[in-house]
C-alpha cells in the first residue's frame, strides 16, 4: 500500500508524546519524497494517455494515485510541523543554549529555523516594558520572595550574582540565592528549590 | 504545577479532521473494509490476494480510512464501504449492554474518533452506530473520571489500560488536575522544579550509556 513509510515518521513522533525531539530522519524522508515522485509520474504518463486515446476507466486509478500523493504531502507536513512545535518548547525548557544531544537532532534548517525563533523572541523580550525589556521566561510560577533555597545536584562550577560575589556551586552544597537568578538552573536540574 | 511547552496539534472534533494532528493521522490510518465499484486499471499490486494487473469491480479488500474517504462519492459510486466489526448490531447490543465490561482498547483504540469518521459514509445504520458511541461514552465516563480523581499516588497503568484513546486523554487530564491539587494543598506549589523534558532526556542518556 501507499503512503506507510510516511506513517512510520508519524509514530515515531507519536511515541514520544512527552515532547522529546527524535533525531531528523532524513533518509524516510527522502524515501517518502521518492515514493511520490514515482506516484506524480506514473499520474503524468496516465493522464496523457486518458487524454490521447479517450481511455476513461483509467480517471479512478488517476484519482487514487493523486489521493495518495495528498495524503504524503499532508503527513510531510505534519512530521516537520509537529517538529517545529517541539524545537520552540525546547527555547523554553532549555533556555537559549541547547544542550550538544539535542542540537545533534535537529537537521540545519530546523538548527536556523531555532536561531531566528530566539532572535525573535529576544527582540520582542527587549520592547516590553517600556524600552526596558522583560524576560517573559522568567517567574513562569508567581514569585513569592527574592531569595530561595537551593541545593547543587550537580558540580556546575563559578557562578557570579548580583552584587558581584562568585559562589561555587558545588554537589549538595547548599545556597541562598535571588530568585530570578537560579530559576533557568532549576528548569535544566542543575539546582532543587528547597521548601521548607 | 507541572508547567509543560509542548502543546501538540490537538484531533479535530466529532467528524471533523485536523489537518496537522498527528492523533488525526494515525487515527486515518486505520482499515476499513470496501468494495470496489468501478476497476482501478494498473494497480493490481494493491490487492495482495490476485495477481492481475488491475483491480476490478467488486474486489473486497481493506482501505485505509482516508483513502476510502477520499475516494467515496455519493453520486459516482466508487467504493462501498462496510462497518468494521465493532460497529455492526452484534457488537451494538454488547456495548448498549454494559460498555463498562469492553476493552475499548482492544477494539479501537480509536473507537469514539473512527466512529464518528464512519458517519461520513451514507449508511442506513449511521443514526443507531452515533447513538450507540454517544452511550457508550455516557456509560463510561462516570468510571474514568472517578478513578482519574481518585487515584493518588499508585500505579494507574491498569486502570488506562482498557480505555480509548479518547478517554486516556481525559484520564491524564483528570490526574494532573488532582496531582496539581494535592501539590497546592501541601504549600508545594510555589516550589520550582526542574523541567520534565530535561529529566527525561536526562533519563534516556543515561539508559544509552547502560545498555
Amino acid at each position: 500500500m501507499f503512503c506507510e513509510k510516511v506513517i512510520e515518521l508519524i509514530r515515531e513522533l507519536h511515541r514520544m508524546s512527552d515532547g522529546q525531539l527524535p533525531a531528523f530522519n532524513e533518509d524516510g524522508l527522502r524515501q517518502v519524497l521518492q515514493e511520490m515522485e514515482a506516484l506524480y509520474e506514473q499520474n503524468q504518463s496516465d493522464v496523457q494517455e486518458a487524454k490521447s486515446e479517450a481511455r476513461t476507466e483509467l480517471i479512478p486509478s488517476i484519482k487514487l494515485r493523486h489521493c495518495c500523493l495528498l495524503r504524503n504531502q499532508r503527513c510531510v507536513i505534519a512530521y516537520l510541523y509537529d517538529r517545529l512545535l517541539r524545537i520552540r518548547a525546547l527555547r523554553w525548557e532549555c533556555g537559549s543554549v541547547l544542550p550538544a544531544n539535542v542540537r545533534f537532532h535537529m537537521c540545519a534548517e530546523e538548527l536556523q529555523w531555532f536561531s531566528q525563533y530566539k532572535k525573535s523572541l529576544a527582540s520582542f523580550m527587549r520592547s516590553l516594558g517600556g524600552g526596558e525589556g522583560l524576560d517573559i521566561t522568567q517567574d513562569i510560577k508567581p514569585p513569592k520572595s527574592l531569595y530561595i533555597e537551593v541545593r547543587c545536584l550537580k558540580d556546575h562550577g563559578e557562578f557570579e550574582i548580583d552584587d558581584g560575589t562568585v559562589i561555587l556551586l558545588k554537589k549538595n552544597s547548599q545556597h541562598f540565592l535571588p530568585r530570578w537568578k537560579c530559576e533557568q538552573l532549576i528548569r535544566q536540574g542543575v539546582l532543587e528549590h528547597v521548601v521548607s | 504545577m507541572e508547567t509543560q511547552s509542548y502543546f501538540p496539534v490537538p484531533p479535530g472534533v466529532a467528524v471533523e479532521e485536523n489537518f496537522l494532528s498527528l492523533d488525526d493521522i494515525l487515527l486515518t490510518h486505520e482499515r476499513l473494509p470496501v468494495r470496489t465499484e468501478c476497476a482501478f486499471p494498473r494497480l493490481g499490486f494493491l490487492d495482495k490476494s490476485t495477481d492481475t494487473q488491475d483491480i476490478s469491480e467488486g474486489t473486497k479488500m481493506e482501505l485505509p480510512l482516508w483513502l476510502s474517504k477520499a475516494l467515496y462519492e455519493r453520486k459516482r459510486r466508487v467504493l462501498s464501504v462496510e462497518l468494521p466489526k465493532v460497529y455492526r448490531e452484534g457488537w451494538r447490543t454488547v456495548f448498549n449492554a454494559d460498555p463498562n465490561v469492553v476493552d475499548l482498547h482492544k477494539m479501537g483504540p480509536y473507537y469514539y474518533s473512527l466512529g464518528s469518521q464512519l458517519l461520513h459514509f451514507d449508511s442506513p445504520e449511521n443514526p443507531d452506530i452515533a447513538q450507540t458511541l454517544l452511550q457508550t461514552f455516557i456509560g463510561r465516563f462516570r468510571r474514568t473520571m472517578d478513578s482519574s480523581q481518585n487515584a493518588y499516588n499508585e500505579d494507574t497503568s491498569a486502570l488506562v489500560q482498557r480505555l480509548d484513546s479518547l478517554e486516556k486523554v481525559l484520564f491524564r487530564s483528570g490526574q494532573s488536575g488532582l496531582n496539581d491539587f494535592q501539590s497546592w494543598e501541601k504549600g508545594r506549589a510555589a516550589q520550582l522544579t526542574a523541567s520534565t523534558l530535561v529529566l527525561n532526556y536526562r533519563k534516556r542518556k543515561l539508559a544509552e550509556v547502560q545498555p
